[in-house]
């Protein structure tokens, strides 16, 4: 297909184009006409390009320069002094150390629970039904209105603490950093749960039965067949989640904004909220757009990995060239 | 299709399930429970108590508040969001599913990568630009930057449901002479209703429950949303717990509207999130 790289305004109508791009697998059938070409995607890319992708450029450039992020007083070009601050803050150090728990936490819990309450859910039993309905209440809540409704339910003075003195001690959850990361990787898995159940019951319901007859016909119990067949049949998905988990944790930042705004002592600063500290609490946009371009460098890397282990780019359709 | 056919009731998984089920809905539960409360009722009988009034006060506090105009603006912002999605995501799903050309197997692969690429991490140049384009401290402002974060995702799920066209099809309208523009409208377009349908609810709940972008492009009460709203009431009134979640239920009720009424779309427009 590599000489078709010249060969884009080719008129697609034409059947001489289809046959050397080596289309006529379908022989005797009839020539395809009306595929759609380049300029179908234009609108959505520039769209696309202006909103996303003109923000990295501009990144790059203010990461340069020294700006306050008022409109009257344009940025500064100050050189790389914003990237050498970079390898001497000890504020990074410690919000990547902050920001590694965190993923480490959710993945801990978040799969493990996924995967328990989606091959459970996969049953078809009725009630199982309603159960997963139930479950997917949190998904209908921004990030900000779980963490209120969090906030208030731990509140030390007027929420749970204050009522079950024996379970939350002092009550003063926020106030100690592991207590607060704790405190925020709940919430995260408590918001973000329906959607790993809906992932694992999707693809528990992919397991083929036949696995299964098999195994009881060798008579493993329910717990062989669980860790022989269901675990290793869920790896792809897995790797999937795991990633979509850590990318994910991006978003924990409404929940630090909103119920600990980093605290205690920046302990729960994961690197989005120090970026964001630095840019809307210094005012300090320069230096935030440095951990902005180290942030999607990082995502950047996640993504590939991603494309790579899914095949997502596999975008054929299976209809297509039968 | 049974999975499981063991005879056997599953009891370590349904009961973790039911446990589950609790940590889900006791909170709920606590939520609604203290929205329907005095403040003083709430005050003297503690998180745990059961319900013992049923008052809509709280409510009123919070649109006397201004929590009526947040949730106004939550709503133009969510349907200028749609609007934007609508016009440009369904041309480009069709052009990656059926176009042959290079060019947009690389738009393909761009947009791939930039599903890993939050708005989170841009908000800083974003700022710059909506700044300088003069549209700081606008709704416009926030829908703009809004519409383009759902576009990779979007056009993912629609891609997903576009190629379940049969291939037939194509070949019978175009052996009708039917162009790209005339199979796009007569055939792509009505065939993909689901898919239409799922992309309008992820994005109208994207725009509905997004909460840094407007944080960081507007400043004023005329233009917040209902989550940043949530956020500042939280600031000001964090010891007035019955307001705080009767806001919190206010911003739920028009998801929970649509989930009645679509659930099949959201839920397959959330199961997209995750790919498969």
């Amino acid at each position: 297909m590599s000489r078709v790289v010249t060969r884009e305004h080719v008129q697609t109508r034409s059947a001489a184009s289809f046959e050397e791009r080596g289309d006529i697998r379908r022989t005797g059938g009839p020539r395809l006409t009306g595929r759609p070409g380049f300029l179908w995607s234009v609108p959505a890319v520039l769209y696309f390009s202006v909103f996303a992708l003109l923000p990295l450029v501009f990144a790059v450039y203010l990461s340069f320069t020294k700006y306050n992020g008022i409109r009257v007083a344009p940025p500064v070009f100050v050189g790389t002094a914003n990237w050498e601050r970079l390898f001497s803050d000890p504020g990074i150090a410690q919000s990547i150390g902050v920001t590694l728990a965190l993923v480490v936490l959710a993945v801990v819990t978040q799969i493990p629970l996924g995967v328990l309450t989606g091959v459970w859910a996969a049953g078809r039993q009725r009630w199982r039904a309603v159960v997963v309905a139930l479950y997917f209440i949190p998904l209908l809540m921004s990030t900000a209105a779980v963490s209120v409704l969090w906030g208030s339910l731990l509140d030390p003075n007027f929420g749970l603490p204050a009522a079950l003195p024996w379970l939350f001690g002092d009550g003063n959850l926020l106030g100690r950093q592991w207590s607060a990361i704790a405190v925020i990787v709940f919430i995260y898995l408590w918001g973000a749960s329906p959607l790993y159940t809906l992932i694992f019951q999707g693809a528990a319901r992919g397991i083929p039965a036949v696995l299964y007859q098999a195994a009881q016909i060798d008579g493993a119990g329910r717990a062989r067949q669980f860790f022989s067949i269901t675990l290793p049949q869920l790896r792809n998905t897995i790797v999937t989640t795991t990633i979509l988990i850590v990318v994910g944790t991006f978003t924990a930042f409404d929940i630090i904004l909103i119920l600990t705004r980093g605290g205690p002592s920046n302990g729960t600063a994961i690197l989005p909220f120090y970026m964001y500290q630095q840019a809307f609490i210094s005012f300090d946009l320069g230096y935030g757009s440095v951990i902005a371009l180290v942030l999607v460098v990082l995502c950047a890397i996640v993504s590939l990995v991603m494309v790579r282990l899914t095949g997502y780019d596999k975008m054929d359709s299976s209809q297509e060239g039968i | 299709m049974a999975t499981r056919t063991l005879a056997r009731p599953n009891w370590i998984g349904g009961s973790f399930a039911v446990a589950w089920l609790l940590i889900i809905l006791l909170p709920v539960y606590l939520m609604v429970r203290a929205a329907l409360e005095s403040r003083a009722a709430y005050t003297s009988g503690g998180p745990l108590a059961p319900p013992t009034e049923f008052t809509l006060e709280n409510f009123g506090l919070s649109f006397e508040l201004g929590f009526g105009h947040y949730l106004l603006n939550a709503a133009i912002i969510t349907v200028g969001t749609v609007a934007i999605v609508l016009v440009l995501v369904p041309p480009l799903a069709y052009a990656i599913v059926r176009s042959r050309s290079r060019g947009v197997k690389t738009v393909f692969r761009l947009l791939l990568i930039g599903l890993a690429i939050p708005a989170q991490v841009v908000v800083i140049p974003l700022y710059y630009l909506i700044n300088s384009i003069g549209l700081y401290d606008s709704l416009l402002g926030v829908i703009l930057p809004t519409a383009a974060f759902v576009i990779p995702l979007t056009t993912l799920i629609l891609t997903g449901s576009m190629r379940e066209i049969n291939n037939e099809l194509y070949e019978a309208i175009s052996m009708d002479g039917a162009g790209p523009i005339r199979t796009f409208f007569t055939l792509v377009v009505p065939l993909s209703r689901g898919g239409i349908a799922t992309i309008i609810v992820y994005s109208a709940l994207n725009a509905w429950n997004g909460f840094l972008l407007p944080l960081i492009l507007t400043r004023s009460p005329e233009v917040m949303v209902a989550t940043v709203g949530l956020s500042s009431f939280r600031q000001q009134y964090s010891v007035n717990i019955p307001g705080l979640m009767s806001a919190v239920i206010l911003t739920i009720i028009p998801i929970f509207v649509v989930y009645l009424f679509a659930r099949r779309s959201l839920v397959a427009g959330l199961m997209g999130v995750g790919g498969k």
